[in-house]
């Protein structure tokens, strides 16, 4: 391919050969006569390949090459000096001003297309570079755009609790854009606090696309009224759902009572947290019991907690291993024996959190990994009582106060068991999934009774014997086969309570009734056996029957903790 | 090498890692079990020679125990320095590998 070629010379005979060697290799040439009108061709022309003489009239050809090297800025344009000098300093000289190479008069038509031609093959090498960084630092700058506004979305998510709580302080350093780290921190509707330091494996945006259903989760279930463990059991399936198998997130996990001071925390796979006692101004150390969140199944996860008591002024240090494993210059970790020191050179308590940070940002310079510190105060209740209302205005807290009414016909009662899907309903009310065994067992007692002593009218005196009791369970089958007509209808209330609530589930079956005066005595007398109903009244707090005796009413009272 | 495999007779692999085990053997890692022929009884991860071991480790070795069959999976991890074995107990990961 040709290019085009500036030669500048002041000799008309050197300029006739030059431009005859040239042309005949295939490239457009343009002519300069001296150094200030190689200048301006170079600016019309945009040669590929300049050929300078040294001395020239005007402008040397040492000071074009300068004013030429200045006007390409990033491109390069291969400057190829002519002279008829030999000595070692002159030639030297010319590369010094930024001339690319020389050339010796006489010329030689070989060496000159060698030049030419290594020249063009290291310009284009240089375009390509060029290109690609270009490419490369849009790409970046691309990429930084997207994160930045994914950042905006991400922190109106994770950021809307109650991190500026006064008895919270946090403290974030972003090692990308996003952080690996994320805190969260919520009050109860019962007037607690629930906070939760994650640190996913890895930082940027895979670790912050797995905090988006964290603290989606974590939101949404606190103000509804969830549990510590019911809370954490939902993050972990989700984000054992959503993470690649090689990610996860180191978590841990503090539900406080202000009233109770009684404060649950679970740790999975962070480095030891601190508690500080302020009655002894001593600090016990907090291990970690159990594996990071997103790794296990529903099943093997654990959800186990520590219970602690903690006074008014006891603090809890939470923190991110990015703290302990924070590297300075010479790779050395900041370490726990570092942090200990701290706790141990501490004067005043409330100026510890500061003394941590200060301790390792001056150890590390540049923060290299993230770095997440929260410390919890335990407070009198009344701190937060002006704040009470936010729970008031914030999202729907589920479920709380409402009835349902199921009834059950002969086509559900032979095929289907609705024990289930009552029992999903009342999983619906905030808080109440912790008792879903009970419910469960009270639900079946209830249910089992009515279709078999009311819609079947089973007696269960068969059931005194082993024989009798397969005898019992093949009649229930056959009389259900052939069930035409009958009802089971379930009426279940709920009332909140302060501290939980109250669920009241009535039972009513198509069936004769029984006298339940005569069980009542019976019971008295420490007679009567029936394990439904005795399992019945040491769940619930009351167990009523009504009307003839085919309609029971049980009331089951709940609270959070 | 930082990474390097031996399969026994009795089909037991061994993956021997040497210096820091990070993001930078992920590769090297990953083919240390999967471009083997036949399935290993067991994998044996020898960390003698580790000095470092960071949460993008934690994460190779749990896809070393999907690949390897889950919670059926038997591995063991071995030789562990005090610092390296101190990271692995405070992920609590003694409840998915035998270390050992």
């Amino acid at each position: 391919m040709g290019l085009t070629i500036l030669i500048a010379d002041d000799t008309e005979t050197d300029r006739l050969i030059l431009k005859t060697i040239v042309t005949k290799l295939g490239h457009r040439v343009v002519i300069a006569t001296d150094g200030a009108e190689a200048v301006e061709l170079y600016q019309q022309e945009h040669p590929a390949l300049v050929l300078l003489d040294v001395m020239m009239p005007n402008v040397d050809g040492l000071e074009a090459a300068r004013q030429i090297k200045t006007l390409a800025g990033e491109e390069l344009v291969p400057i190829i000096f002519l002279t008829s000098l030999t000595d070692a300093e002159s030639l030297a000289r010319c590369l010094d001003v930024g001339g690319d190479d020389f050339l010796s008069k006489p010329y030689n038509a070989t060496i000159l297309r060698a030049k030419i031609n290594a020249f063009n093959r290291m310009r284009m090498m240089h375009n390509t570079l060029q290109e690609q960084r270009d490419k490369i630092v849009e790409h970046n700058q691309y990429l930084l755009h997207e994160q930045t506004v994914a950042k905006e979305i991400f922190d109106k998510v994770a950021h809307s609790g109650c991190l500026n709580a006064p008895n919270l302080r946090a403290v974030q350093s972003p090692f990308a854009i996003f952080n690996g780290d994320i805190v969260v921190a919520a009050r109860k509707p019962s007037g607690g606090m629930m906070v939760l330091l994650g640190d996913f494996a890895g930082h940027g945006l895979p670790a912050a696309i797995g905090a988006m259903p964290l603290s989606e989760i974590f939101y949404g279930m606190i103000y509804k009224g969830f549990s510590m463990p019911e809370v954490l059991a939902e993050i972990n399936g989700k984000l054992k759902k959503v993470l690649p198998v090689s990610s996860f997130c180191c978590a841990v996990m503090v539900d406080i009572d202000f009233t109770s001071k009684l404060v649950k925390l679970w740790i999975g796979g962070l480095p030891d947290c601190y508690l500080y006692r302020s009655c002894t101004g001593e600090f016990e150390t907090l291990a970690s019991q159990h594996l990071p969140l997103g790794i296990l199944g529903a099943q093997k996860f654990n959800a186990d907690y520590q219970l602690i008591e903690m006074a008014d002024g006891d603090r809890l240090l939470l923190m991110s291993d990015g703290v302990i494993e924070a590297q300075d210059e010479s790779k050395q970790f900041f370490g726990v024996d570092r942090l200990l020191q701290v706790f141990k050179q501490n004067q005043q308590i409330d100026s510890l959190f500061n003394e941590i940070r200060e301790s390792v940002f001056s150890f590390i310079g540049e923060p290299t990994d993230d770095l997440t510190m929260v410390e919890v105060t335990m407070v009198p209740l009344e701190t937060f009582a002006d704040e009470d209302e936010v729970f008031e205005v914030s999202a729907a807290r589920g479920a709380q106060n409402w009835s349902v009414n199921f009834e059950f016909r002969p086509e559900t009662l032979r095929h289907y068991n609705p024990i289930p899907l009552v029992l999903h309903c009342l999983m619906e009310i905030p808080g109440l999934g912790l008792h879903n065994s009970k419910l469960y067992t009270i639900l079946s007692e209830l249910y089992s009774n009515a279709l078999e002593h009311g819609v079947l009218q089973m007696s269960s005196s068969l059931k005194h014997s082993s024989q009798g009791f397969s005898e019992y369970y093949a009649e229930r089958e056959s009389r259900l086969q052939w069930l035409k007509q009958g009802y089971i209808r379930f009426s279940i209330n709920h009332q909140p309570t302060v501290q939980g609530g109250s669920v009241q589930i009535r039972v009513e079956d198509s069936g004769p009734g029984f006298n339940y005066q005569q069980l009542q005595n019976a019971m008295d007398d420490q007679l009567f056996h029936g394990r439904g109903v005795s399992l019945l009244r040491s769940f619930c707090q009351q167990v009523v029957y009504l009307g003839k005796g085919n309609c029971v009413e049980v009331v089951f009272a709940w609270t959070n903790d | 090498m930082a990474i390097s495999t031996s399969k026994s007779e009795d089909g037991k692999l061994t993956i021997k890692i040497q210096g820091r085990f990070d993001f930078g053997e992920h590769q090297a890692f990953r083919d240390a079990y999967e471009r083997i022929s036949g399935r290993p009884a067991e994998y044996v991860i020898d960390l003698n020679e580790t000095t470092y071991l960071d949460s993008s480790a934690l994460g190779m070795l749990l896809l070393l125990r999907d690949h390897a069959g889950g919670d059926e999976a038997d591995i063991k991890i071995v030789n562990c320095k005090p610092d390296v074995k101190k990271i692995l107990l405070i992920s609590n990961f003694e409840q998915l590998f035998a270390i050992q």
